[in-house]
């Protein structure tokens, strides 16, 4: 089945061709949605259908290259249009294309009567199709293009809805915020190029397996890994929004919730995540590099969940959850625990894209109300919609046997194993923050009485979105149990899968590949209480008690005011960055150095080369005598030259 | 007898157009209004040959005695001009149906010119050289003058004819030389014995009146004069046939003469064609600017466009030639598309062929304007299109075989190229409209423009196509 795999690819092409030249034209969204909806859920078939098949292999045999043709070929540099078909890259797919699928399913519920409808899909498949791009790649510069093509989609998701005002520091439109997200990001790009340029000078190739191959024989510490590494993980701040990056992520929720769900929660955002696994060979030669991960990691966890306690905008939560969940992933990453890490993507994508279709399906009830201040008692209202959040919360706190706990308590048991007690104290107190985040939410949301005017009439929403959210609670409850401790199954599922990809690095780490049992246990327990303290907090402040809230408000103004405002990054990056870039390019680059110089110089030597013009067309008399002349004369130059020179 | 049959068989696809082209005289002499029919046998007997091409394509060898190269380098070259004869039929029918040149010896007259281009572009033997350049040349100052009423039409068939015949001279004295050096006419005898021949000065005297004759054909600086007279006078679309496949065929020869066969590396030779490159790089696209007439900037770049395709000779071998080849592909696709537009904008009696006439074409005929910037971004060698990779090829030949200096000036050239190509696209998107009068879309022609437009795409994006055959070709 794996020659096949091609065709994962393909049908988001189809779709994406066949809706946006013709959708237009189609009156009728239900075709438009489920063709959409289908070109994705086909290639996650086709996916499913490759995993069973290498599911009856030798776990060393589950990888396979499926060549497309010849991308670009000169002289030593040759990239092929090719796909690798192994464990991670399919697990990835079928993340991509699961979640993908669901989320198609509920946007054509969402984007309802939306003018944009047609357009809206005709994205979202061009973001599949990129996204598989991006994980199937067999080597960097297709990466690369998935890349830059995911990024491209996000940009104009964020601007879908165009002439909708979106506040924010320096930013008015959705369009501002799309602006912001690209630029950002191409921060993050270009260390992701200058990153393999230095591949491609090390190894003479930009093939994952040649690289990786290669690489296998080199001695940790190397310096040239260590830029190479370095730089791919700037890359990787900026797609998958890490300190100092991640100032774009909350202001990308401008875009339609679904969009949020898919690209700036569950998929996009964790190509980074994935990018370190599927490179983690170099990643585990460059300690260094490993160490700067795991800071990063645990500072955005840290700082982007501090943020998430007092934010009201029900997406701006989630936002800001999403980049302190990506915080964790990369502290896994940077202590070596990299089939965790992915762990945590997958079921992040479960709980965090159930979470964001559950708000959206709020926002779609409360009429574009999105401020949890102006919402309360809509549990009696929509059912469906409170359960599956609720059951997606208790995931992302971390309460057992909830997906969420296997993987976060894992991550926080090999942050301690693997790395030092600091980046645990970290990791814990950020899950303390995000139970309790969670559950102020929750309680705002859907608890308590109704704080909304009576011009609104909240409903249930259509079973088009209701579904989705029923099918991701469930994986959100149960998905975690692929990836049960080795103490209690006989090995871990989910890391035996991955070992193929991921051992080469684990052999150079050689990390002690038992830790003590007991206390593996014995931290699981703390985080247990670290969940069930948040949770409680949380639901007893946001239900009965909000006079401790006010009353925290009031003793740390101070403190309240600078989480509200996000430690004022945005505005420190407007004053020392932005604004001094804006201004110099007015008023030096383009007024003095650009009118003044360059087109100085252009227009001058464009005015030199007409004036040649016009002297050299003479020669062309229109006499053949003369011509007869000029070409004897030519030759006689020929001649002489080749005689005499 | 047999091997005679072999031979031809071998040779089929310039075999069949030669029956396909007498053929079409037998018809016509008895059916004097049949052209529509002359029309289609035209279009039938080049698709036979282009299959035939196909089929041939992996029986490589020599054929006659060593006189014609047969299969694969051959073979591809028997497309490329078959190609470029339909396209020139598809463009042709409806110019001179409008222009009034419609006759039916027209047919035949192209096949006969292709016919040349095929023999000189495979030819092994420089007798069959010099055959092959003569059949196509002498066709194509008959096709030159076809408009016979029109005085430039005249004046364009009689230059070319009187310079024509003055470079033949030395062409065939070079020959002669050649033969006298080393005792026999055939490429292949000669590169046998390339050691000793090296330092013989008469044959190097020969291979310089040889590299001039081909010169002239490839429109080199300064053998280029005659160029802006015929293309400019010659109907259009003689000029696309001319600027296509008589360039592509005398670099064709060029390429297989000097770079295969011969291999004159780091000689004397090299320096001149260094020297003619440049020279038609920088006079090509420097005196393009100054033009007003469309035909006339379209003579000035094909100029130009000699001149980077030198370069490839410049630096020779396998890499050399295969972008060679690649350019010729990607310009006869590109120029074929640009005088195919020219085509079908041009009036009768020589009306709208000024650059300006074209203001605000992209609002009466989006469609032509369209095609027209393609082709256009193509010739300036911008991504994704053909254009780009030709002359990259080129330029990555130039600096692996050490002549970095050599694609610096070519880099340089094709920037100033840049400006009278824009100016066209410009002028159709930019500038008001002249008139509001719309230019008619005939069938064929657009058939043969959305061809051409489809090659440049293809090989712009997949040019690996292409270029990996050429590679493995010698």
């Amino acid at each position: 089945m794996h020659e096949y795999a091609f065709l994962i690819i393909l049908f988001p092409l189809l779709g994406f061709l066949f809706n946006g030249l013709l959708g237009r034209f189609i009156k009728s969204e239900k075709l438009v949605g489920a063709i959409g909806s289908a070109a994705v859920g086909l290639s996650f078939l086709v996916g499913a259908g490759i995993f069973i098949e290498l599911l009856g292999y030798d776990p060393e045999a589950r990888s396979f290259m499926v060549p497309i043709f010849d991308w670009i070929s000169t002289g030593s540099f040759h990239v092929q249009i090719a796909y690798q078909v192994d464990p991670l890259s399919l697990l990835m797919v079928l993340i991509v294309t699961g979640v993908g699928f669901l989320i198609h399913v509920y946007s054509i519920g969402y984007m309802h009567g939306d003018r944009g409808f047609w357009r809206f899909f005709t994205y979202l498949n061009l973001f599949i199709f990129a996204m598989l791009n991006l994980v199937l790649a067999d080597n960097f510069l297709l990466m690369f293009l998935g890349w830059e093509g995911v990024g491209l989609c996000s940009y104009l998701l964020i601007g879908f809805w165009y002439d909708k005002k979106f506040p924010g520091v320096s930013i008015t439109w959705t369009g501002d915020a799309g602006n912001k997200a690209f630029i950002v990001n191409r921060i993050g790009d270009f260390g992701f190029m200058l990153a393999m340029f230095l591949i491609f000078k090390e190894f003479g190739s930009l093939h994952f397996n040649t690289v990786f191959d290669a690489a296998q024989n080199y001695t940790p510490g190397y310096e040239p890994i260590f830029w190479i590494t370095l730089l791919l993980f700037v890359g990787a701040t900026g797609k998958s929004a890490q300190i100092p990056l991640f100032v774009w992520l909350p202001d990308a929720m401008a875009g339609p919730t679904p969009v949020s769900a898919l690209i700036h929660a569950a998929t996009m955002v964790t190509a980074g995540v994935y990018m370190v696994a599927r490179c983690s060979v170099l990643f585990a030669l460059s300690p260094d590099t490993m160490i700067i991960i795991a800071v990063i990691g645990a500072l955005t966890a840290i700082v982007a969940a501090s943020i998430g306690l007092v934010q009201n905008d029900i997406k701006k939560v989630l936002a800001y959850s999403t980049v302190s969940q990506l915080g964790y992933m990369f502290m896994a990453m940077g202590v070596g625990a990299f089939a965790v890490g992915i762990f945590h993507v997958m079921t992040h994508a479960f709980f965090k894209a159930c979470l964001f279709l559950g708000s959206g399906s709020v926002i779609h009830a409360m009429h574009e109300e999105q401020d949890i201040r102006h919402m309360g008692g809509l549990k009696r209202v929509m059912p469906i919609t409170y359960w599956t959040f609720l059951i997606s919360s208790f995931a992302i706190a971390g309460f057992p046997p909830l997906s969420g706990f296997f993987s976060k308590d894992e991550i926080l048991w090999r942050s301690f194993a693997d790395g030092s007690l600091l980046l645990w104290l970290i990791g814990a107190t950020a899950a303390l923050f995000t139970a309790f985040y969670m559950f102020r939410m929750v309680s705002l949301t859907f608890e308590g009485k109704p704080r909304w005017g009576p011009d609104k009439h909240p409903h249930e929403s259509p079973s088009t979105m209701t579904i989705p959210l029923i099918i991701l609670a469930g994986l959100a409850a149960v998905g975690g149990f692929v990836g049960m401790p080795a103490f209690i199954t006989e090995h871990n599922p989910f890391e035996s899968w991955l070992a193929p990809v991921l051992d080469p690095a684990a052999r150079i780490l050689a990390l002690p590949a038992h830790h003590e049992t007991g206390l593996e246990i014995g931290l699981m327990l703390i985080s247990v209480v670290v969940a069930i303290v948040g949770w409680y907090m949380g639901r007893t402040i946001y239900t009965r008690r909000f006079d401790i809230a006010d009353r925290f408000v009031q003793s740390y103004r101070w403190l309240y005011s600078l989480l509200l405002n996000k430690y004022y990054v945005d505005e420190a990056y407007h004053t020392a960055i932005v604004d001094p870039v804006v201004k110099g390019s007015e008023k030096f680059l383009w007024l003095t150095f650009d009118v003044g110089v360059i087109d100085g110089i252009v227009n001058g030597s464009a005015k030199m080369t007409r004036a040649l013009a016009d002297v050299l067309k003479r020669i062309q008399t229109g006499v053949v005598q003369n011509y007869a002349a000029i070409i004897f004369f030519g030759i006689l130059c020929i001649l002489g030259l080749l005689f005499l020179g | 007898m047999n091997n005679v049959l072999s031979d031809l068989s071998a040779t089929a696809p310039i075999t069949a157009t030669v029956i396909v082209s007498l053929l079409l005289v037998v018809v016509h002499s008895f059916t004097r209004e049949f052209k529509t029919g002359l029309y289609w046998m035209t279009l039938g007997g080049i698709l036979i040959g282009i299959y035939l091409g196909v089929v041939t394509f992996h029986h490589t060898g020599y054929a006659f005695n060593n006189m014609l190269m047969i299969g694969g380098f051959a073979s591809l070259m028997d497309i490329f001009f078959l190609s470029a004869a339909g396209f020139t039929i598809l463009l042709s029918r409806p110019y001179l149906e409008r222009t009034g040149g419609h006759y039916g010896e027209y047919y035949p007259m192209i096949l006969f010119a292709t016919i040349g281009m095929m023999t000189l572009a495979t030819a092994t033997d420089l007798i069959m050289t010099f055959v092959g350049l003569e059949v196509m040349s002498v066709t194509l100052y008959v096709l030159a003058g076809w408009t016979r009423k029109v005085k430039e039409s005249n004046e364009a068939a009689l230059k070319y004819f009187l310079l024509g015949a003055f470079a033949t001279g030395f062409l065939l004295y070079g020959i002669a030389l050649i033969y006298g050096a080393s005792g026999t006419t055939n490429l292949v005898g000669i590169s046998e014995n390339m050691e000793a021949l090296k330092g013989n000065v008469i044959f190097i005297a020969g291979c310089g009146l040889l590299l001039i004759g081909l010169a002239f054909k490839v429109a080199a600086v300064p053998f280029h004069l005659w160029v802006p007279d015929v293309y400019d006078g010659s109907p259009t679309s003689v000029s696309a046939f001319m600027s296509t496949g008589a360039k592509g065929a005398a670099f064709a020869a060029l390429a297989l003469i000097f770079s295969v066969k011969f291999q004159f590396m780091d000689s004397q030779v090299n320096i001149v064609i260094a020297l003619l490159a440049v020279i038609s790089m920088v006079l090509g696209n420097v005196v393009a600017i100054a033009q007003t007439s469309i035909k006339r900037m379209l003579a000035y770049s094909s100029i130009a466009h000699a001149g980077y395709m030198l370069i490839g000779m410049v630096a020779g071998t396998e890499i050399g030639v295969s972008a060679i080849l690649f350019y010729i592909v990607a310009y006869m696709l590109t120029n074929l598309g640009a005088f195919g537009v020219v085509s079908i904008f041009e009036k009768e009696n020589r009306k709208n062929l000024e650059i300006e006439d074209y203001a605000g074409l992209a609002r009466r005929r989006p469609v032509l304007a369209a095609l027209m910037a393609v082709f256009m971004f193509s010739l300036a060698g911008i991504p994704p299109l053909a254009g780009f990779f030709g002359k990259y090829y080129l330029f990555l030949a130039a600096v692996e075989s050490g002549y970095t200096w050599l694609a610096i000036v070519g880099v340089a050239a094709s920037l100033v190229s840049v400006y009278y190509y824009l100016r066209v696209v410009v002028v159709m998107y930019f500038h008001d409209q002249s008139s509001e009068e719309l230019v008619l879309l005939p069938a064929s022609s657009m058939v043969s423009l959305g061809l051409s437009a489809a090659g440049i795409f293809l090989f712009g994006v997949l040019p690996s196509l292409l270029i990996n055959t050429f590679r493995n070709l010698f």
